[in-house]
């Protein structure tokens, strides 16, 4: 394959998953409006186009046709770079998610996953860390004191969870023993759901970790402190109006989708069938491109479905015990995660 | 390929600092930091150093520089005046800061195997590197880890002076005290 080659297949994927990522941003933020219209006993949006399937488009132009007000008394070059920093970030960690089998596609070429890198945990670690900025400069330069508490908080929070996030992680790595996602997936698929690093990996705990502090990571309910509309009017975002406040809101949905595909990939086995070896794949060439894929996109749909179920059940934490919670609790509990992960290790 | 990326961000790097020193917005000079930690990550990861990499952006950009603009958004600190410089600053500032520039080039020259590493050294994985770290290197690591300790303990021990009569503080680390 020559370099050129290379560079447009590239460029392909790139446009393909950056294209499937935003209608999936669109479209998850129907979900939820839908879903919890369903949990609070109502039909959610249901005028534009069949079923509301048509909402989020319409609501797209809404946002770029309302006027852009930049408030005065902003620091314009951060005011501006904040929603920026939040919605590249949000777009960027979905480039090392590997979606479907390996080595599909021409001459070997890896089709189904912009890049596939060593580290590519820690990329998408490292990326979300960087999320933060978005929120916090967002707070910090609209001039406004709604905003900074906001912002404030979600910093804190953001870097509290990062933490048990993070170690959490650490049990599934040690048992992979790589930061490939691609390995990562492979050494959880031999007999499907009985491998799964959740169930076969006996890392139930380290489940339960990570979609706790996820949770508080992507600023969701119950951890929603962050834009608490009865104490904040809104939050970090108040002072944004038009793309820019749907920029901010893009990213949101976008860490959500993110962080299930994490956890699909971590725990849940990746984009592998959670039959194994039991069934023998399909032999047809499309049928085998397109099955895992299925099943990736499935996966991260139930979570995507749990992080709205959630939000229609249960209510806000208080700030105190958002951040007691996380130190005194979700943090020894990941650390003695892996602890005991490692002498089983160490054992076998 | 290489060389344009080492020169793309070793220039940001360069710009980002020169900025840091010429900002008078304490906010803004964070940001120039930021800006030079992320272009080194990129310059390890051309080195071959990809946990290097990844750890300076999570740990340093990621982490440790939201503190510091977390501390600085809280104290809402204002423009600096710029001032002309000092003349102990002029008359031996300077020379100082040439002289160590000096003594350190001089020194780091003589170190061997120094610019080894390069485009085609190839990549060095996780795995090495804690190898490396936990066999070779485990007593400096170990000793690390108890100094970072101490800090910490220094830290909570700080925080809580002061009000020691009330019930102990809640959060029981520092970015839980900044945050109170």
């Amino acid at each position: 394959m020559t370099i050129l080659e290379f560079i447009l297949w590239s460029l392909l994927k790139v446009a393909v998953v950056t294209v499937v990522m935003l209608m999936g941003i669109a479209y998850t933020v129907l979900l939820e409006r839908k879903l919890v219209g369903r949990i609070q006993n109502r039909w959610g949006p249901n005028r534009v186009g069949p079923f509301g399937l048509l909402q989020p488009l319409v609501d797209g132009a809404k946002s770029f046709l309302k006027e852009d007000l930049i408030p005065q008394g902003v620091n314009k070059p951060l005011y501006l770079l904040a929603p920026i920093l939040s919605l590249g970030c949000a777009l960027i960690s979905i480039a090392v998610v590997p979606f479907g089998e390996p080595k599909i596609g021409p001459k070997g070429f890896d089709l189904l996953s912009i890049s596939n890198v060593n580290i590519g945990l820690l990329v998408i670690l490292g990326v979300t860390s960087m999320g933060v900025y978005g929120i916090a400069l967002a707070g910090w330069s609209s001039n406004n004191k709604y905003s900074l508490l906001g912002s404030l908080r979600a910093s804190a929070q953001l870097v509290s969870y990062e933490l048990a996030l993070g170690l959490s992680l650490v049990g599934v790595v040690m048992r992979a023993g790589s930061l490939n996602l691609r390995t990562i997936v492979e050494q959880q698929s031999r007999l499907g759901i009985a491998t799964w690093n959740i169930l076969g990996g006996f890392q139930f705990v380290a489940f339960i970790i990570y979609l706790i502090a996820a949770f508080a990571e992507t600023n969701r309910s119950p951890f929603d402190l962050v834009e608490a509309e009865s104490e904040l009017a809104g939050g970090y975002n108040i002072e944004y109006s038009s793309m820019k406040f749907a920029m901010f809101f893009m990213a949101e949905y976008g860490n959500m989708i993110n962080v299930g595909c994490v956890a699909t990939l971590l725990f849940l086995g990746g984009w592998t069938s959670p039959f194994g070896d039991l069934i023998s794949p399909p032999q047809n060439m499309i049928a085998h491109a397109l099955f895992p894929i299925m099943w990736f996109v499935l996966k991260v749909f139930c979570f995507l479905c749990l992080y709205v179920w959630v939000r229609g059940t249960l209510p806000r934490f208080r700030y105190d015990q958002l951040m007691n919670f996380g130190w005194k609790y979700l943090l020894p509990i990941a650390i003695l995660n892996i602890v005991a992960t490692s002498l089983w290790l160490a054992y076998r | 390929m290489h060389l344009i990326v080492f020169i793309l961000f070793a220039v940001l790097c360069l710009a980002g600092a020169v900025n840091l020193l010429l900002q008078t917005h304490p906010i803004n000079s964070a940001l120039s930091l930021i800006v030079v930690m992320t272009s080194l990550a990129v310059l390890y990861l051309l080195l071959g150093a990809e946990f290097l990499a990844a750890a300076q952006v999570i740990v340093y950009s990621g982490a440790i520089m939201v503190l510091f603009t977390f501390v600085v958004m809280l104290l809402n600190a204002g423009r600096e005046e710029r001032t002309l410089g000092s003349k102990a600053a002029k008359r031996i500032g300077f020379p100082a800061v040439v002289v160590i520039l000096a003594v350190l080039t001089t020194l780091l020259l003589h170190v061997e195997g120094l610019g080894a590493a390069g485009p085609n050294t190839p990549i060095s994985t996780t795995e090495d590197l804690s190898t490396v770290l936990f066999t070779n290197l485990l007593l400096p690591f170990e000793v690390t880890s108890v100094l970072i300790l101490i800090a910490i303990l220094g830290a909570v021990a700080l925080a809580r002076k002061g009000h020691g009569d009330q019930p102990p503080a809640d959060n029981s680390t520092q970015e839980g005290t900044v945050a109170k």
